[in-house]
């Protein structure tokens, strides 16, 4: 492995712009902080919070894409970025209100607590 | 005409002429039970209306030049562009001579049956069949296809059969009834055939388009000979005609009007219609077919009845013998003859049988003349009537039967005189007017003079009532007067072989038609008209009639010599010494020539072991193969069912269901219901597809 | 060469270390939302998180979906959650529990293979360069063409997603009587 090859790719330097490898890498770190945020918490809003991590990578990893490719989708990246968004808008707000009601139901948000669905 | 009718139209006439029976049957059929006396009323009124309406269509018909009055078809089955079947009516001379002798017949025979059968456990019954045999028959005559006419063919013999199994408990009138269906089927195969043939050469049924296509086109020729076979056989059947004879005498089963009406006036006169009606498509040598049947049936019938017992199987050999000379006569081309014939014939065979009923009736349902005798003085009324339709029957000079006979023994001489040879002809012609003359004699004697054989008999008989008398007197009346001087009836006669008629129906080529008629038409002279051989006909006309009054008279001086007893009740010959002498003979005449033996023998034994052996076989082979396969089968079966228990159900469908079950199972602690759980899965799948991208593609 | 090299140093220089103080912040804040065991904390640092992507928006050219991630994210899906963890906050006892060691060793090893992913491509791929014609098309102008040209329908399904969602939401927390 190249390792000046990959301190160059990756942005740490100020002789080159910064690549689209150090996006990724950020994003990949922030999607597995999402993650991390799903699988340790019993609190279903951190849940949530650890959604919206993830889900903001993957609007990170659409722009950088986009405007890494030369522009070759015309406007995709902000396309998906701004669909992404409006999704993770709608999901938030209908995602509350089952925690709202699931709240009702347990009077409580845990999430361990709510296993109904078990086969 | 008519002073009533003289505003309806002909078409108008002849949908009352076929409708009023037609009503009356379907009113009858339905509720005779209920009307009083079972609708008696209300058939011989339906019948009178017919009778009327015909009289004034027959007037008018020979009131007019036009032999055609009314030939009207309309589409009823389009089949193709070169096929196509088609109804209608036509009305010409013919139709309406034939409409009349139906309908006066009819008319009486209703009337007569009144009495006749005043007591009968199904009266209301008889005269549906009596009415649905009317209208059937006026649609026969009625047609101008020979779609409908055979239609109206089968129905009258529908309810030909139906009559004569009217006393059905009689085991021997119900096979009589089967005996008639069953042989004019026969007949009717060969009808059929020709009308198929017909149709499939023609493409239409219409006479008009059959005569003209006969006409105009030579390449029909072998098919025309097909088809005038096959229509002239269904005639043989429905007339009676020498292979085919068979069933008319045990028709006489049949309730004597029924006999009168049927099987001698009309039904069995169908055939002679069908045939003159289709005469234009009868080449030579399917017409000499035609005349040497007719000849024949004509003798042997008249020999068989010579020494019949029953007064009406007398009657019904008469019958068969004068239906073979209208035959004979049309074989030779004299159709104007043979159409005088048949309606002079079905007048007074109908008055004869008719008589009979009254004689019978007078008798207690006697019919052997042998126990009759000595009735004159006891039934005046019925023996003068009975005398002059014998008369009649005989050819007796003046009288109806004289002229019509006349005219065909013409015809035949004629058709001999010209050169043609065939003297077979003439000679059946005279014998056969030798031997009428002495069988009814011979009966005649028998019956009504000579010493009573049958005293309580002979003490109880008395005429019958009005109801009966009256069609008696009327039909003698007919049976003396109608032909009058012999004259009127050729001149206003249909001319023969139906040209004219083909000359109407297709007016358009009226002009072709008569250049191309001429040469055809001189093969087939019958009598006045043509000037040319017109010295010859006179000839044929003296010669026949010298030789005919001769020959009759001869048979009644012998029925005389033999039959006639003096007051000592004896014979001056005796009948008995003669049959002595000629044994076989005699056994050969009362056994009819053995020909129901025959057919037994040959048809219903034959077909009788026919049928066991195929009983045999299909018991022994086919009920064998059947039983075998099935038990095969049910070996087969329970090898499946075995099958089908142990594998598919138990292994497969349940097998199935198990293992779904446990895959169920184990696949539902996956849903643990804890979300954690589903993030792990589903980043575990991601991993795998990084390892899978990443190390292994 | 000194030149184009002293040119590209002080070019590349500014976006360079934004890109890093950015990065700095955002795996910072990230780490509290996502570790954190105080939720109202985790929420507010969400907010810096957020913020951050704006900024690396920015720099990726696209100031107009920086300015709407502000307005949307931290004007609306933030202050939701806030709301959220006030309406369900109430019990007693604090939520956390001992984390799950498990699930905590298969979160790092999400996070090692993920990054290790991205930092091998980073070996093996080149990163392909910078478009520099990007401009034209990042104005709000050219994207409101775009959403109502060849983009109406997913502009059109957005819209319809969110009324159901307006109008789901709005059914689930209904009390039911």
């Amino acid at each position: 492995m190249n390792f000046e090859r990959m301190i160059t790719e990756l942005g740490f330097t100020t002789t080159a712009p910064v690549g689209l490898h150090s996006y990724l890498v950020v994003a990949a770190i922030l999607f597995s902080m999402g993650l991390a945020s799903c699988l340790l918490r019993k609190n279903a809003i951190g849940i949530l919070i650890g959604i919206e991590l993830m889900l903001n990578a993957a609007v990170l990893n659409f722009m950088a894409f986009w405007r890494f490719s030369g522009g070759v989708g015309g406007g995709a990246g902000p396309m998906a970025a701004i669909v992404l968004m409006v999704m993770a808008a709608g999901e938030a707000a209908i995602a509350l209100a089952i925690f709202l009601n699931l709240f009702y139901n347990f009077t409580s948000v845990d999430v361990e607590q709510a296993s109904n669905l078990e086969g | 005409m008519l002073p009533l009718l003289e505003s309806m139209t002909v078409l108008q006439l002849a949908i009352t002429i076929f409708a009023s029976p037609l009503i009356a049957f379907a009113i009858l059929s339905l509720s005779h039970h209920k009307v009083p006396r079972h609708g008696d009323w209300l058939a011989i009124t339906a019948l009178f209306v017919s009778f009327i309406c015909s009289a004034e269509i027959f007037l008018r018909s020979f009131a007019s030049d036009n032999p055609v009055m009314l030939n009207l078809s309309y589409s009823w089955l389009p089949l193709s562009a070169k096929h196509s079947l088609s109804g209608g009516i036509l009305i010409d001379h013919l139709t309406a001579i034939m409409l009349v002798v139906v309908t006066l017949v009819s008319f009486l025979a209703h009337l007569f049956s009144v009495g006749y059968l005043h007591d009968d456990i199904r009266y209301g019954r008889y005269y549906c069949s009596l009415l649905l045999f009317t209208t059937s028959m006026l649609g026969l005559v009625l047609a101008n296809n020979l779609l409908y006419l055979f239609i109206s063919w089968e129905l009258v013999g529908l309810s030909s059969y139906l009559l004569i199994g009217h006393w059905y408990e009689k085991k021997s009138a119900s096979n009589a009834a089967i005996k008639a269906f069953i042989t004019t089927r026969v007949g009717d195969v060969g009808m059929f055939l020709g009308l198929l043939v017909l149709y499939d050469q023609i493409g239409s049924l219409q006479y008009a388009d059959v005569f003209a296509a006969v006409h105009f086109s030579a390449d029909l020729a072998t098919w025309q000979t097909v088809a005038g076979l096959g229509l002239f056989f269904g005639a043989m059947g429905k007339s009676a005609q020498f292979p085919l004879h068979v069933w008319l005498p045990d028709a006489m089963e049949a309730p004597t009007p029924v006999s009168a009406l049927i099987h001698a006036a009309t039904m069995v006169a169908a055939g002679v219609y069908l045939c003159a009606r289709m005469l234009p498509i009868f080449d030579a040598q399917t017409l000499l077919v035609i005349a040497y049947i007719g000849a024949f049936t004509a003798v042997f019938a008249a020999t068989i009845a010579i020494v019949q017992v029953d007064i009406k199987k007398v009657l019904a050999y008469s019958t068969v013998s004068q239906l073979g000379y209208m035959i004979m006569a049309l074989g030779v081309g004299g159709y104007t003859s043979s159409i005088f014939h048949l309606t002079t014939h079905a007048f007074f065979k109908a008055g004869l049988f008719l008589s009979a009923g009254a004689v019978i009736y007078a008798a207690h349902h006697e019919q052997s003349i042998l126990k009759f005798g000595g009735l004159y003085k006891k039934i005046p009324i019925t023996a003068t009537c009975y005398l002059l339709c014998t008369l009649a029957l005989i050819g007796f000079p003046g009288f109806s039967g004289f002229w019509s006979k006349d005219a065909i023994i013409a015809d035949v001489l004629h058709y001999n005189l010209v050169g043609s040879g065939h003297y077979f002809l003439g000679f059946a012609a005279l014998v056969t007017v030798f031997l009428t003359a002495f069988y009814m004699c011979r009966q005649y004697f028998l019956t009504f003079f000579g010493q009573p054989k049958d005293e309580h008999l002979h003490s109880h008989a008395k005429d019958p009532n009005w109801t009966m008398t009256l069609p008696l007197i009327i039909l003698s009346v007919l049976a003396v007067f109608f032909a009058g001087g012999g004259h009127w009836f050729p001149e206003y006669a249909p001319k023969k072989s139906g040209f004219e008629q083909v000359l109407q129906m297709t007016a358009s080529e009226a002009n072709t038609l008569e250049l191309s008629h001429t040469p055809t038409a001189g093969k087939h002279q019958n009598s006045a008209a043509h000037s040319s051989e017109h010295g010859q006909i006179i000839d044929a006309h003296k010669l026949a009639m010298m030789l005919s009054t001769g020959l009759a008279f001869l048979g009644i001086l012998v029925a005389y010599l033999f039959y006639y007893q003096n007051s000592k009740g004896q014979t001056r010959f005796s009948a008995q010494k003669v049959a002595e002498r000629f044994p076989f003979l005699y056994r050969l005449l009362v056994n009819k020539y053995y020909l129901d033996e025959l057919y037994h023998f040959l048809f219903v034994r034959s077909l009788h072991a026919c049928a066991q052996e195929c009983q045999e076989f299909d018991r022994k082979v086919i009920d064998g193969f059947v039983n075998l396969w099935a038990k095969l089968t049910m070996m087969a079966t329970a090898l499946v069912e075995a099958c089908d228990r142990i594998v598919v159900d138990y292994y497969l469908v349940l097998g199935l269901a198990r293992s779904v079950t446990r895959a169920g199972n184990r696949a539902s602690a996956l849903q643990t219901g804890k979300i954690k759980a589903y993030f792990v899965f589903s980043m575990c799948s991601v991993l795998a597809l990084i390892i899978v991208l990443f190390f292994i593609v | 060469m000194e030149q184009d090299s002293l040119m590209l140093y002080q070019t590349y220089g500014g976006a360079n270390i934004s890109f890093w103080l950015i990065t700095l912040l955002v795996l910072i804040s990230g780490g509290i939302a996502a570790l954190s065991t105080n939720i109202v904390r985790a929420a507010f640092s969400l907010f810096f998180t957020l913020f951050g992507l704006a900024g690396y928006f920015v720099l990726l050219g696209s100031d107009f979906i920086a300015v709407t991630q502000i307005i949307v994210y931290v004007g609306g899906i933030l202050v939701l959650l806030i709301f959220g963890v006030l309406l369900t906050n109430k019990q007693k006892q604090p939520l956390e529990s001992p984390r799950s060691w498990p699930l905590f060793v298969f979160a790092t090893v999400c996070l090692i293979a993920l990054t290790a992913v991205m930092v091998y491509c980073a070996c093996v791929f080149p990163s392909p360069a910078i478009n520099q014609n990007y401009v034209a098309i990042n104005t709000a102008y050219t994207l409101g063409r775009m959403l109502s040209g060849s983009y109406v329908i997913i502009f059109e399904l957005a819209a319809v997603f969110l009324l159901l969602g307006l109008i789901g939401a709005a059914f689930l927390v209904r009390r039911a009587d």
